[in-house]
């Protein structure tokens, strides 16, 4: 466990480390920054049945905006490690594929973390100012940051499995880009054509981040998402310890 | 210390190491030598337990590299090609995380990190960044993380590579004495190195064992173990066929130099035939400017052994 620790908390400063978490940042906080003050201005505008939450995370600025940030904040993990050469003296002190494979990732969920945590404020200054009772719906707080860690751990889960596919940092960015994208789109099969088989809509509405997200915003929290980000997330990593020992085998 | 039994690696297609077999014995400080790509940094990462071997087997101090790796990895510092090492670390603080990967911490942590930076020269650079080092304190860093957790064994895969003269004789002397504690294998170009540090000598070449022995022995051994030079005046003499007679000499060669005969001779490795050939000279009234002996050296016995690659 202390190896585990230790081997975090490196995962962790060196996330802090790189210019690359400052450019991220500050996209990802002037991003939620105009979407907070959109959702804003949205409910100025007169009576309506949305929320601030509601407002604020479900706009097309902010998805984008969300997706795009799982490429930068992966890509380097296993990558660097490969390029450098450094996985050689990584992998030969007495530590366990298994321990690097998620401590990697757990560095990645920590700087994700610590990346909406300032958000946070933003309810917390409208709870003052707007002094409305539905601005104190706990229930659709919890729901949505719930779902952005649900969903957040799964898209890291990717980028850290496409950045151990390659030694090439933007090779592993573009990877990470398109299979998070197509399955975003995938969960949005639906809107663009209406007629699909009723099957295939389930599984897209099955597997859609912002259906998902529609329901938890509003408080309304699913235990079958958690099987489904879980049971994701689970098998990238599983997927990325696998193809890490093969690697290092193979180099 | 180190036993490896008909180690076999293939990568697709090609078999990088075959059938190799050596032991290392406690308190040697062995050389592993071979030219590029002879397969010496594949067997290194295998004996430090980074990659598995295709067959074959290998144990560091009674720990099975693949079934019981933690325990060997304990009992093991490597120090890879080229040193990776964190750039964005400082040097204090990249040792102190290796050593608590190594299970080394508390008041035995600051001990040892204390040690190794007051062994390898590194107190004054403790607090710079490791990405803003130069290439001999980089080595120094990557050779005191390996001598972190005193390990009984020491794998250094070209620690010398890449220095300046000086360094290279800093870098020595500290293997050197390291060698009175540690069992060591290194791999190097830089032969006269090894003749100077290692108590014995593995060569292989293309993924096989070529020899294995004490340098000296290697020397000796060598088919054209050194030569004699004499520069002579031999008159109207046939030098040459004066000179075969002797005993030992197996070829005569001349050249002209100046107006005086150059003669190399090839000699069996154990006879010395430089007295009778001062004789012989004497008794011919030759005069003689020139009579030495040139020692064979391990560069020899290496392109000897691994010559046929530039084919």
């Amino acid at each position: 466990m202390t190896k585990f620790l230790t081997l975090l908390s490196r995962e962790v400063k060196s996330s802090f480390y790189s210019p690359i978490a400052y450019v991220v940042i500050c996209f990802f906080l002037g991003l939620t920054g105009l979407c907070f003050y959109s959702g804003v201005g949205f409910l100025s505008r007169g009576a309506t049945e949305r929320t601030i939450i509601e407002a604020f995370f479900d706009s097309v600025p902010f998805w984008i905006g969300f997706i795009l940030i799982f490429p930068p904040i992966t890509m380097r993990v296993f990558a660097e490690e490969f390029k450098m050469g450094t996985i050689e003296t990584l992998m030969t002190a007495p530590v366990r594929d298994w321990q690097v494979a998620l401590s990697k990732f757990g560095g990645v969920l920590v700087f994700y973390i610590a990346l909406w945590l300032p958000t946070l404020l933003y309810f917390v200054i409208f709870q003052q100012v707007a002094k409305a009772e539905a601005a104190n719906a706990m229930g659709a707080y919890w729901g949505s940051y719930l779902e952005i860690l649900m969903a957040g751990m799964l898209f890291i889960s990717i980028g850290c499995f496409a950045s151990v596919l390659t030694q090439n940092q933007v090779v592993a960015a573009v990877i990470s880009f398109c299979v998070i994208t197509f399955f975003f789109l995938g969960g949005l099969l639906s809107f663009f054509t209406p007629n699909i088989a009723p099957e295939l809509r389930m599984l897209a509405s099955y597997c859609s981040v912002l259906e998902h997200m529609g329901e938890f915003s509003k408080g309304m929290i699913d235990s079958r998402r958690f099987v489904f980000y879980g049971s994701g997330t689970a098998l990238m990593l599983l997927l990325t310890h696998q193809v890490f020992q093969f690697r290092r085998w193979k180099s | 210390m180190i036993k490896v039994e008909n180690l076999t690696k293939r990568y697709a297609g090609v078999t990088a190491i075959h059938d190799l077999s050596f032991e290392v014995e406690k308190g040697e400080i062995v050389g592993f030598l071979g030219p590029n790509g002879a397969g010496k940094s594949t067997t290194m990462r295998i004996l430090s337990s980074y990659m598995p071997a295709t067959s074959g087997r290998v144990s560091i101090a009674g720990f099975d590299v693949f079934s019981q790796s933690m325990q060997a990895r304990q009992h093991l510092g490597y120090m890879p090609e080229n040193v990776p090492l964190y750039p964005d670390m400082r040097v204090t603080e990249y040792l102190n995380y290796r050593a608590t990967l190594k299970e080394i911490t508390g008041a035995r942590q600051r001990e040892r990190v204390g040690d190794v930076k007051e062994l390898c020269a590194l107190k004054d650079v403790e607090n710079r960044i490791i990405g803003t080092l130069s290439k001999g304190y980089r080595q120094r860093v990557g050779l005191a993380d390996a001598l972190l957790h005193s390990p009984d064994l020491l794998i250094l895969d070209e620690p010398t590579i890449g220095l300046d003269p000086n360094q290279i004789r800093q870098v020595r002397d500290l293997i050197r004495n390291l060698g009175k504690h540690h069992t060591i294998l290194l791999s190097t170009h830089i032969l006269p190195e090894v003749e100077m540090t290692c108590s014995r000598v593995v060569i292989i070449n293309r993924g096989k064992i070529e020899a294995a022995d004490t340098p000296e022995n290697l020397v000796s051994a060598l088919r054209a173990a050194g030569g004699i030079r004499l520069e002579a005046k031999v008159g109207s003499d046939d030098g040459v066929a004066e000179i075969c007679k002797l005993t030992g000499v197996k070829e005569v060669t001349v050249e002209n130099e100046e107006g005086w005969s150059v003669f190399t001779l090839r000699t069996d490795s154990r006879t010395d035939p430089r007295e009778e050939l001062w004789r012989l000279a004497n008794d011919r009234r030759w005069s003689v400017r020139e009579l030495s002996r040139r020692r064979a050296t391990l560069e020899d016995v290496f392109v000897e052994l691994t010559h046929g690659d530039e084919v």
